[in-house]
């Protein structure tokens, strides 16, 4: 008598060997005409669709989904930016992953650091380098108000005096998700924002 | 590890040649006459035996009365390495550079003449290399409010 093993999906090599056969001899039986070009046979209905939104909304929805930082990291904040970038809290995940070298190609300034007044004239440059729209966080307390520094004689008092800071995320530096949540708020307050005089009405 | 000459041996030397360049020797440096610097200098570069011919770090301290400057030489040939001092009064904050022998000294001794406000003669580009030109004063002085 057969004892079965109780693993009927697991198959002998022999049995493997002849289920493939039989799965490429089904497939190529089944494939003898070329397959016609999807527009011609998706559903009538689906090529029908529309979805309805505003005009201000969907921009928002890009804008806020892909916004890409410039690279801005005076201080030791940046090894906390460092670590929101890599795969462990993954920036990425708010379609931000690309750090742009080129302020051209960016919408947001991260200031991950101290800044000292002879470094302030750079960022100033930097940010008018970007493309509108652009936003700023400001990140950790040396970024919000100079942090300890803040009495140096060298040290700006906060970015707020150079670029118009959007979030302000607290923290010495801020812990990762303290970051990601500050660009989460970001989102929501670009979420928010109309592109159109008089709220787009014609 | 590098090893640390012993200043009393090399303090005896530098008298051979140059009486009256050695100020002081403790166990940790040798302190040397401001005017004789860059001869102290140019002995240890150019002597068989010391061939320093690395200037790892230049710092500088406030002291009230004087600042001291403090040089610390290395021999990558021989593995040593040697702690020299140089003082420079308050009123008339001066000493060789030594941009001449090493090249390492010209980005600190630029940083010295900005924090502390000695300026070294002979240096070949001495401005404010951490501050902007404009700015007053020498923030690591005491007296710096
Ligand atoms: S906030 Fe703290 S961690 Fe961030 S740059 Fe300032 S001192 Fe460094």
């Amino acid at each position: 008598m057969e004892v079965s093993s109780g693993r009927e999906h697991l198959y002998s090599d022999t049995e493997l060997d002849l289920l493939e056969g039989q799965v490429i001899e089904d497939l190529k039986a089944a494939s003898q005409e070329p397959i016609s070009d999807p527009d011609s046979w998706l559903d009538e209905e689906l090529s029908q669709n529309v979805l309805l939104t505003r005009l201000d909304w969907i921009i928002n929805w890009g804008r806020r989904s892909s916004m890409w930082p410039v690279i801005c990291f005076p201080a030791c904040c940046a090894f906390e930016f460092i670590s929101v970038m890599g795969p462990r809290f993954d920036m990425g995940r708010f379609g931000m992953e690309v750090l742009r070298a080129s302020p051209r190609q960016a919408d947001l300034l991260i200031t991950a650091g101290t800044l000292t007044w002879k470094m302030a004239p750079n960022v100033r440059r930097i940010y008018n380098q970007m493309a509108e729209p652009k936003w700023v966080i400001a990140m950790g307390a040396c970024g919000i108000s100079g942090g300890i520094f803040r009495s140096s004689y060298n040290v700006v008092p906060g970015y707020n005096r150079i670029v118009p800071v959007d979030v302000y995320v607290p923290g010495c530096p801020p812990r990762p998700e303290a970051l990601l949540y500050g660009i989460q708020m970001l989102q929501k307050k670009i979420a928010r924002r109309g592109n159109f005089a008089n709220g787009g009405q014609p | 590890m590098t090893t640390s000459l012993l200043t009393t041996e090399v303090a005896k030397q530098i008298n051979e040649h140059l009486p009256g360049a050695v100020v002081e020797t403790t166990d940790a440096a040798i302190l040397v006459n401001g005017n004789s610097l860059l001869d102290v200098a140019d002995f240890f570069k150019n002597t068989a035996g010391l061939d320093f011919d690395y200037l790892t770090t230049i710092t500088a301290v406030d002291y009230y009365q004087y600042f001291e400057v403090i040089y610390l030489f290395v021999s990558m040939e021989h593995n040593h390495s040697l702690v020299v001092k140089a003082r420079c009064s308050r009123e008339n904050p001066s000493l060789p550079s030594l941009v001449s022998l090493w090249r390492s000294a010209d980005h600190q001794e630029r940083e010295i003449y900005d924090l502390m406000g000695i300026t070294f003669e002979g240096h070949p580009n001495m401005k404010r290399i951490v501050l902007w030109p404009e700015f007053q004063g020498h923030p690591l002085r005491k007296d710096y409010l």
